[in-house]
């Protein structure tokens, strides 16, 4: 290990075959230190002072009341709207983005489509943020392109019917953008992983596609499906970028709602402030920890 | 078979239409910028205005440092867990999912609370401020950054490599930068550009920290009050991403390390 020339006494007792040298044991911890100061003054520390502030009121005193406040029907509409458009866009992103993976894994593609979708859907879900939002705003905006399409071609006057892009359809369509590649990306491995001996063996019982599918590909899948899709609802509920340069933040949503309170105190309460950031982590935690669950469990069968 | 293949078809030409009519839409609008005619003027205007190019290099500034302190962090840290410590395996890649369970707005939130008051004070100065936001940036590239370094890792041969160069007399820093640096570089060129893609063009916790200096707030003021350069930005951003993501193909041949980015 050492190039520096040693006494010889010495050396014969340090060359003992020895895999871990006992007096290094603690030193090789030394090495992890770095990291874990980074994660502990930059992502320990400020969750920690989250949690502790929503247990506090503004004077500083133990309380309960910021959790309790959280029913408020504004509050509670904020989070029960991100959740709403969280579960849509999971869904409806997760049920495209799965036909597609199907279509060029089971579905008998050209090989080139295959590689053009995975170019395709690593570009489409890293597009978010504020320049997805100026794309849905000339595409579906009050003077987009499909809007006047609609309008001149088919004579259907979206913004007449009721449609706002800074509306819950408007933000679900925008979303679904960087979902549907999403779940292409992660359900395309699961998909490859099903066996071609599994459907064999099925036709052999006199199985045909409808029984292969109900009892042998939905079940196996199943769980790697939720998780894509819990995955994918994660994505959605902690989205603020994309949703503020949307609606310019007229959308009762917890992180537009998160995100005045970092300006100001439009809660006129500090605690409660944090409680909702806290509350946001406890939603993202239990569907991480679903995901990872539900993960382990598909992998008893797909090798991914 | 033939009814399953159009089928197939159908879902990929849904999904086409999905991803490309927004980008018609949106090239189409940033063209119209002088009345009655098609021009080029939105993306003349953005590329003259000086406020493009200094919040672009502040980016760009930004994720350098990001991408140099995540290297720094994450690439000793799982060489040596791989090599010393497997048990903590579990510990670092629960950490490098953080940003999953933690939103920016709620890591801009808590970076905010605990290093603007006493005793840190951050935000005070302006190195301050870029320090924190290199953190924040950091925290968000980790899922990327260790998923790209632990499969590089995976797949070499960590051990032999290091026995090798013990015995031939390297130190650790020798080992690092001239034998497991090198052998992964294709995983950290991947990590690095991801990385790239997800800061160059970040609002929400660069909107809180520095505000209009970098370029994604700077993307949202033009969005406020100018139209047709907003459209033009979009697919300026749009052939970014497209750039970047090109990139890691050509690096990884098709090898997807990413999951989510910033939204």
């Amino acid at each position: 290990m050492s190039s520096n020339p040693q006494p010889k006494s010495l050396n014969t007792k340090r060359d003992a075959p020895q895999v871990r040298p006992a007096n290094s044991d603690w030193k090789k911890w030394l090495g992890v230190v770095p990291f874990f100061l980074f994660v502990v003054l930059f992502i320990v520390l400020p969750s920690i002072s989250l949690f502790v502030g929503s247990f506090q009121d503004s004077q500083g005193k133990f309380t309960l009341k910021n959790f309790v406040d959280l029913t408020d029907p504004t509050i509670f509409s904020a989070y029960w709207v991100s959740i709403r458009i969280s579960l849509a866009t999971a869904v409806g992103g997760g049920i495209l983005g799965f036909f597609m993976a199907y279509a060029v894994t089971v579905g008998g593609l050209p090989r080139w489509v295959r590689s053009g979708l995975s170019t395709f859907s690593g570009v489409a879900s890293n597009f978010a943020g504020v320049p997805l939002a100026f794309a849905f705003i000339a595409t579906l905006g009050r003077t987009g392109m499909v809007t006047l399409i609609l309008k001149t071609i088919f004579g259907i006057d979206l913004y007449d019917q009721g449609f706002k892009l800074y509306s819950f359809w408007g933000l679900t369509l925008t979303y679904m953008y960087f979902q549907f590649p999403l779940m292409v990306l992660v359900i395309t491995p699961a998909l490859d992983g099903l066996k071609k001996e599994w459907r064999e063996a099925c036709e052999n019982l006199g199985g045909n596609s409808f029984h292969y599918w109900t009892k042998i590909g939905l079940p196996i899948l199943l769980p790697s499906l939720l998780a894509t899709m819990i995955l994918l609802f994660g994505n959605a509920f902690g989205a603020y970028a994309t949703a503020l340069s949307l609606t310019g933040g007229f959308i009762n949503l917890v992180t537009i709602v998160i995100g005045s309170q970092i300006k100001g105190d439009v809660l006129h309460n500090v605690g409660l402030g944090y409680a909702l950031a806290f509350g946001m982590v406890i939603i993202m935690a239990v569907s991480m920890t679903i995901y990872y669950i539900l993960r382990r469990r598909s992998e008893r069968w797909l090798r991914i | 078979m033939k009814k399953v293949r159009i089928w197939s078809w159908f879902w990929i030409v849904v999904g086409v239409l999905y991803f490309v009519i927004p980008l018609i839409a949106t090239f189409d609008f940033s063209l119209r910028a002088k009345k009655g005619q098609l021009s080029f003027l939105a993306y003349t205007n953005i590329f003259t205005d000086p406020q493009f190019w200094q919040t672009f290099v502040f980016s760009l500034e930004m994720a350098f440092f990001t991408i140099l302190v995540s290297l720094i962090l994450v690439v000793p840290t799982t060489y040596w867990i791989r090599l010393k410590l497997p048990q903590l395996r579990v510990v670092i890649e629960f950490i490098s999912m953080m940003p999953f369970v933690i939103p920016a707005i709620v890591l801009v939130f808590g970076l905010i609370k605990v290093f603007s008051g006493y005793p840190f004070r951050l935000t005070d100065t302006n190195f301050g401020t870029y320090v924190l936001l290199v953190a924040g940036y950091t925290t968000l590239a980790m899922p990327y950054m260790f998923r790209a370094v632990d499969n590089g890792l995976a797949a070499i041969d960590v051990r032999s490599l290091t026995e090798a160069a013990q015995s031939l007399g390297a130190g650790w820093g020798t080992i690092l930068f001239k034998v497991i640096f090198p052998n992964i570089r294709v995983a950290l060129l991947s990590g690095s550009f991801l990385t790239l893609a997800t800061v160059i063009g970040e609002f929400t916790i660069a909107s809180f920290l520095v505000g209009i200096k970098a370029f994604g707030p700077y993307m949202s003021l033009i969005g406020q009050n100018k139209t047709y350069e907003s459209s033009s930005l979009a697919i300026i951003s749009f052939l970014l991403t497209w750039g970047l993501m090109g990139l890691i193909q050509l690096f990884a041949r098709g090898e997807q390390t990413n999951l989510a980015g910033a939204r």
